[in-house]
């Protein structure tokens, strides 16, 4: 109970600290929207390429950039980890009985929440541009889960990442490094039926495909069974990213 | 009620420098992954409502006392209590009881003044209604109403100083660790922050401060320990450390800096010098610790003007906390 109780303290703080900038919300929102655009223009011809198996590229896009945005959004989470950590932030809040765990939990709780928003706005647009959600209200949440998820995962990483190395160019750095290599190795933007097939099986293994195959999956109506395996596998995922943040946060205060 | 009573309601339980034990440091010793000896085995106790100053240069390990003592770190040796809690098996309970001010601020710049105080209260479980009078009272008290709805980024440094004490007190801790609380303060601003202190020692609150100024600690402490290199090298009320090092001090400035050597040794050997300091950081000025600087002082220049030691400048003072300092850190003293 104390540690939900803290976790929702400290996530309000953040999303206070969120709404005060105008200027990323306005971003937040407008990134997405020009991706499904913009990539939804680009590729708009791959459909036709034989054994692709969608119809509309826009369809197929749609969950793979709520994914993508929940992947590249996360992934600065440490950086506002390090500057609490430089401001005196982190060790005011270490020397309050606050539940120690719940103050990397109120960062992936305001990862999640955030890309869970994105993702839902993602496929409002691409519904306004022709999507169709097959999978009804409940294959849209779905979509928004699984952004949630990796969101939270992502999030930890980067939080884990921050509290080992405590610099900005480090975090920027590897989560570069392990952004786009995801990101192509999944079928975010192309088909599984066209990839060589080492890619298919880096996408077999990838979490960031896990969670865009479930998203499409929910998105279009799909396979309840291989949803429900992919969500499963998204989880412990999540889990052990959490591990590993909570992990780093223990070195954290021990090395102090 | 009066403001000093409502900042340090324990006044009331917690009789003035009682025998009651605040904060007990055992033979604290903190070694660094990398084999930094932070601290190498420092004892010291203080008593509920005693103001106790840990006074050293940077480096000394002050902040590693306080952050161990604070449950922030923990210590490779040695133990650490505040009112008979284990800083580290009993942590929550230590949590709960004490109020911090760290070196490296601890306020977030997002959040206004009133939001910063308000998150502290309620990780320290303050139910709302009375949450909302606490903070009322707090920024009223540390001239901070004006400013309560600004994000605390757009302070000033005092400002912030300000908000970082009001932060500590929110919950009426029983003890407050203040590390290096004037660090980077304007003159102005310190002044105010040292009434501040005055005003919750004067309620009752045990203090723990840190400080690498020798005025702050002798203005502020009611006792002091003298941290240098991870221990404790002097400990005692300012003026009983003053009144250790009985006697005057007579400073010189050399024209020739080449000559200092040469007047240590001069001085070292007369009979009504005690020591004899050389400063590290000045190589022209010489340090005579006298028993009595009006009937030396005669004496100690007359020596210098026969060995053709020229001096160029020459002042007659009381011992200071600085003196006690030098003498206590002991670097560059001899003794004669």
């Amino acid at each position: 109970m104390e540690f939900l109780r803290d976790t929702w303290i400290l996530f309000l703080r953040l999303v206070r600290a969120t709404a005060r900038m105008p200027v990323f919300i306005i971003l937040s929102i407008a990134q997405p929207i020009l991706w499904v655009a913009m990539f939804g223009a680009l590729f708009r011809s791959v459909v036709q390429i034989p054994g692709f198996g969608a119809t509309s590229y826009v369809q197929f896009l749609a969950p793979g950039v709520a994914i993508m945005t929940a992947l590249f959004g996360a992934a600065h989470s440490g950086m506002g980890m390090l500057v609490d950590i430089e401001r005196g932030v982190l060790d005011r809040l270490l020397a309050t009985p606050a539940a120690r765990g719940s103050i990397i939990a109120a960062r992936l709780l305001n990862s999640g929440v955030q890309v869970f928003l994105q993702a839902g706005l993602i496929i409002g647009v691409a519904m306004l541009l022709g999507a169709e959600a097959k999978g009804g209200l409940l294959g849209i949440l779905l979509v928004m889960l699984s952004a949630s998820l990796l969101g939270a995962a992502v999030a930890a990483f980067s939080n884990a990442v921050a509290l080992l190395a405590r610099r900005q160019e480090t975090v920027i750095a590897v989560m570069n490094f392990v952004i786009l290599p995801a990101t192509f190795t999944s079928t975010m933007l192309m088909s599984a039926n066209l990839m060589p097939a080492w890619v298919q099986r880096a996408a077999n293994v990838n979490p960031v495909n896990w969670a865009i195959v479930a998203a499409r999956d929910g998105f279009e109506g799909g396979s309840p069974h291989e949803l429900a395996t992919r969500l499963a596998l998204l989880a412990a995922f999540a889990l052990v990213c959490g591990l590993f943040a909570t992990g780093s946060f223990g070195r954290y205060r021990r090395a102090m | 009620m009066t403001s000093a009573d409502s900042v340090a309601p324990s006044a009331k339980e917690i009789p003035r420098a009682s025998d009651v034990l605040a904060i007990e440091a055992r033979d604290l010793k903190k070694t660094y992954s990398g084999g930094v000896e932070a601290l190498r085995g420092i004892s010291f106790s203080v008593r509920a409502g005693e103001v106790f100053g840990l006074l050293g240069p940077n480096g000394a390990g002050k902040s590693t006392a306080v952050k161990i003592l604070t449950t922030l770190s923990e210590p490779t040796g040695g133990s650490g209590s505040v009112f008979g809690f284990d800083v580290v098996r009993e942590a929550r309970e230590v949590r709960r009881r004490i109020g911090c001010v760290a070196q490296a601020s601890g306020v977030d710049f997002a959040a206004t003044g009133r939001e910063n105080l308000e998150l502290q209260g309620r990780l320290f479980r303050i139910p709302a209604p009375e949450l909302k009078s606490r903070v009322d009272e707090l920024l009223d008290l540390f001239a901070l109403t004006d400013a309560a709805h600004r994000p605390s980024r757009t302070y000033s440094g005092g400002m912030k100083r300000r908000l970082d004490v009001a932060m500590g007190l929110v919950h009426r801790p029983e003890v407050l660790f203040l590390d290096e609380p004037t660090t980077g303060l304007d003159p102005e601003s310190r002044t105010v922050l040292w009434r501040e202190v005055r005003r919750l020692a004067a309620g009752g609150l045990t203090l723990l401060l840190t400080t690498h100024y020798l005025e702050e600690a002798d203005q502020l402490a009611d006792r002091l320990a003298i941290v240098d290199k991870g221990q404790i090298v002097a400990e005692g009320t300012p003026d009983g450390l003053k009144a250790q090092l009985a006697g005057d001090r007579i400073s010189l400035q050399l024209v020739e800096s080449a000559k200092s050597g040469e007047a240590r040794t001069l001085l070292g050997g007369l009979a009504g010098v005690k020591g004899v300091l050389a400063d590290a950081g000045r190589g022209d000025r010489v340090y005579a610790h006298v028993i009595d600087g009006a009937r030396e002082l005669p004496t100690v220049l007359g020596a210098l003007e026969r060995a053709g030691i020229a001096v160029a400048g020459v002042a007659l003072t009381r011992p200071s906390l600085d003196d006690v300092y030098l003498n206590a850190t002991g670097h560059a003293y001899q003794e004669s």
